[in-house]
């Protein structure tokens, strides 16, 4: 057994097993913590395979904010999981079923796999082989020079958003008092001190 | 090669850099006070680029393939700077009265044109999707600009939501389409493509992709959205929604069907003409029952991109070439009519019923002419210009042999004139109503009459768009 084969078995066990104990664990920030394990079980298979890219994609987007962001939601909301997951010994048979079925399709569809003419030249046009550049350097290549276009697109869509995002949110209150910096610093002891001697038993 | 690739889309560049320029110079200096100045700068930019790519020649493909700058990209390019700019002018003052005149607004929809652009000139599904993305999400936010009443919100939130249902649909088609023919380029799809059919993974595709688009144009059975979101969102954006918009999704549908499927026009051929006919049909008899006039417009225009379809239903040039026409025209008289419907009020209040309308040519009987002439262009009674669009697209159908599509067509117009025609009788006959007053900017006053007069005078030569369509057409289908 090579030493990739033994890093494929640890892998797969760990984000299987992890997998598992994400739907059956009690208490539901350990199931996010066993989903961000799973998580990077696949992504460790993703850099066997040789798509360090998507490796790196899924640790920095699903660990890193995805399951972060559940993180969150899982603690600040108050959602009764006990009582979402009280029906889930009765639910398991439907469960597998429908898990057998999804296999079986899955299954019956990559076996009646086919191409149009030319699909598989076409694709492989595109991308470089494995031994000239590993994948992240050839999506890097191509995303600024070939896709430059819609890399831009891509960025005037999210522009887009945080200009949708303020003009239906910003709300300009005029009755609020703000913080002005400026004005804090130029403050002194004498604008704000006035110093006053009270005569014992008269007050102001 | 690079030069040359930005020359192309030099004009999108141009104004994506103006609406980012614009940004900047409105927030860091007037805000909201500079929105009206900046509305008019918006639509004279629009008008300068219509002019910049209305020189353009020739046919040419940038960027691998992924745009393409030909005579119908540039047809319906100038054709969607003009109309933008068009109700960007004529709305300014209507938004203005209602307090929604916000310094993003022009920019938004300066940003939205750069995606129909883009739209429309796509070679390449994931340019397609891009441009898509860009002008809707910016169209989702100006829908609920009004963002204190309830109706503004719910349409944005309804668009957002359908809409962003129909681009899950067509992602799910495009990347089909792509894994069975593995490229996005349009010109790699059609080779995929023998024998005059695709493969059954490729159809299915076909078909998806086909459903986001009938929601882009809202054909039936994808139109559920438009009526609401016309309805609630403020009047010169419906306005626009009404014309540009529609446009760049019709010229995409027809851009991807015959670039990317040209090879299988009788694949798509029967989805579009069924497409087709429940959108005339659904058109012209749900909009009787409507007593809001924008609800009404927004039956109005799903039959009429009934109409334009059952043009690309004939899978042909000249089928094009009537849905271009078809769609100017439709521009042309829908601006017209917005900047009508903007204006109507009651006591500063605006009013969208149509039961206002009643005798109102007492009041303004020039209004109301121009009005009567736009309603009949729009029902397609002759010698309206409106009347040549119908008989364009229905030309086509019969000339490719859809006969029965084309009398079906017919038929539906016939009940659609209905409606239209019930809105020239509130004007001119019956009893005495509530009353509407109608106070109007020069912009949407020279538009109405000016939309009006064209419907007439349009009569004699269509002010020869047909040349220019034709050549469009020729430039597609190949």
């Amino acid at each position: 057994m090579s030493v990739a084969d033994f890093a494929f078995y640890i892998l797969a066990i760990t984000t299987v097993a992890s997998g598992f104990c994400t739907v059956v664990s009690k208490n539901p920030v350990h199931s996010v913590l066993w989903l961000i394990a799973s998580f990077l079980g696949a992504a460790g298979l993703f850099v066997l395979l040789g798509a360090e890219f998507l490796a790196m994609l899924l640790i920095i987007v699903y660990v890193g904010a995805v399951a972060v962001l559940f993180l969150f939601v899982v603690m600040m909301l108050d959602v009764d999981f006990a009582e979402l997951k009280a029906g889930m010994a009765q639910s398991v048979p439907l469960a597998l079923l429908i898990g057998v079925i999804l296999l079986l399709q899955l299954g019956s569809v990559i076996g009646v796999w086919q191409f149009s003419d030319g699909a598989e030249a076409a694709r492989a046009a595109i991308t470089p082989a494995i031994e000239e550049t590993h994948n992240t350097m050839a999506l890097g290549q191509v995303l600024y020079t070939d896709y430059i276009l819609l890399f831009q697109l891509a960025g005037l869509i999210l522009l887009v958003a945080m200009i949708g995002a303020i003009v239906l949110t910003l709300r300009h209150r005029t009755n609020v008092k703000r913080q002005n910096v400026v004005a804090q610093m130029h403050r002194d002891p004498a604008q704000a001190l006035e110093m006053l001697d009270v005569k014992p038993g008269q007050g102001l | 090669m690079m030069s040359s690739d930005i020359q192309i889309v030099l004009p999108e560049i141009l104004l994506s850099v103006y609406a980012m320029a614009a940004l900047i110079g409105a927030v860091y200096t007037g805000k909201d006070r500079l929105a009206a100045p900046l509305t008019w700068l918006t639509a004279l930019v629009m008008a300068l680029l219509a002019v910049m790519i209305a020189g353009g020649e020739g046919a040419r493909e940038g960027f691998n393939g992924m745009v393409v700058d030909d005579a119908y990209a540039r047809f319906a390019k100038v054709a969607i700077l003009l109309s933008a700019g068009a109700v960007l002018v004529v709305g300014t003052e209507a938004m203005a009265r209602r307090g929604l005149l916000k310094f993003e607004y022009p920019i938004l929809i300066a940003l939205s044109v750069v995606g129909m652009m883009v739209m429309v000139s796509a070679g390449d599904l994931i340019a397609l999707y891009m441009g898509l993305e860009l002008q809707s999400l910016a169209l989702y936010v100006v829908a609920s600009l009004n963002r204190d009443s309830v109706k503004s919100t719910e349409a944005g939130m309804k668009y957002f939501v359908l809409g962003a249902l129909s681009s899950g649909l067509m992602l799910y088609g495009a990347s089909l389409v792509y894994g069975y023919s593995g490229t996005t380029l349009f010109g790699g799809i059609i080779g995929a493509a023998n024998d005059g059919h695709v493969g059954m993974g490729l159809l299915i595709g076909l078909t998806f992709v086909l459903s986001g688009m009938a929601f882009k144009v809202s054909a039936v059975p994808f139109h559920m959205w438009t009526p609401d979101v016309y309805e609630g969102a403020p009047t010169p954006v419906t306005a626009f929604f009404a014309t540009a918009p529609k446009l760049a999704a019709m010229g995409l549908f027809a851009r991807v069907m015959f670039d990317a499927f040209g090879n299988a026009v009788a694949d798509w051929q029967q989805i579009v003409a069924f497409l087709a006919l429940l959108s005339m049909f659904l058109g012209a008899i749900a909009a009787i029952g409507q007593t809001n006039i924008k609800r009404l417009m927004a039956y109005s225009s799903i039959s009429h991109m009934g109409f334009a379809l059952l043009g690309l239903a004939a899978g042909t040039e000249f089928g094009v070439q009537a849905m271009l026409i078809y769609m100017a025209i439709y521009l042309t008289m829908n601006i017209g009519t917005f900047a009508f419907i903007l204006s109507m009020e009651r006591d500063g209040k605006p009013v969208t019923d149509i039961a206002s309308m009643k005798l109102y040519s007492r009041a303004e009987p020039m209004k109301a002419a121009a009005m009567l002439i736009l309603m009949f262009s729009l029902a397609g009674v002759p010698p309206m210009v409106g009347f040549f669009g119908k008989y364009a697209v229905l030309n086509a159908a019969v000339q490719s042999g859809l006969t029965w599509l084309a009398v079906a067509g017919v038929i539906a117009s016939v009940i659609g004139a209905f409606y239209y025609l019930r809105i020239v009788f509130f004007m001119y006959f019956g009893d005495e109503g509530e009353g509407v007053q109608t106070p109007m900017a020069p912009a949407a006053w020279a538009a109405l009459m000016g939309s009006a007069a064209i419907m007439v005078l349009g009569a004699i030569n269509l002010f020869g768009i047909e040349g220019a369509a034709a050549a469009a057409a020729a430039a597609l289908v190949n």
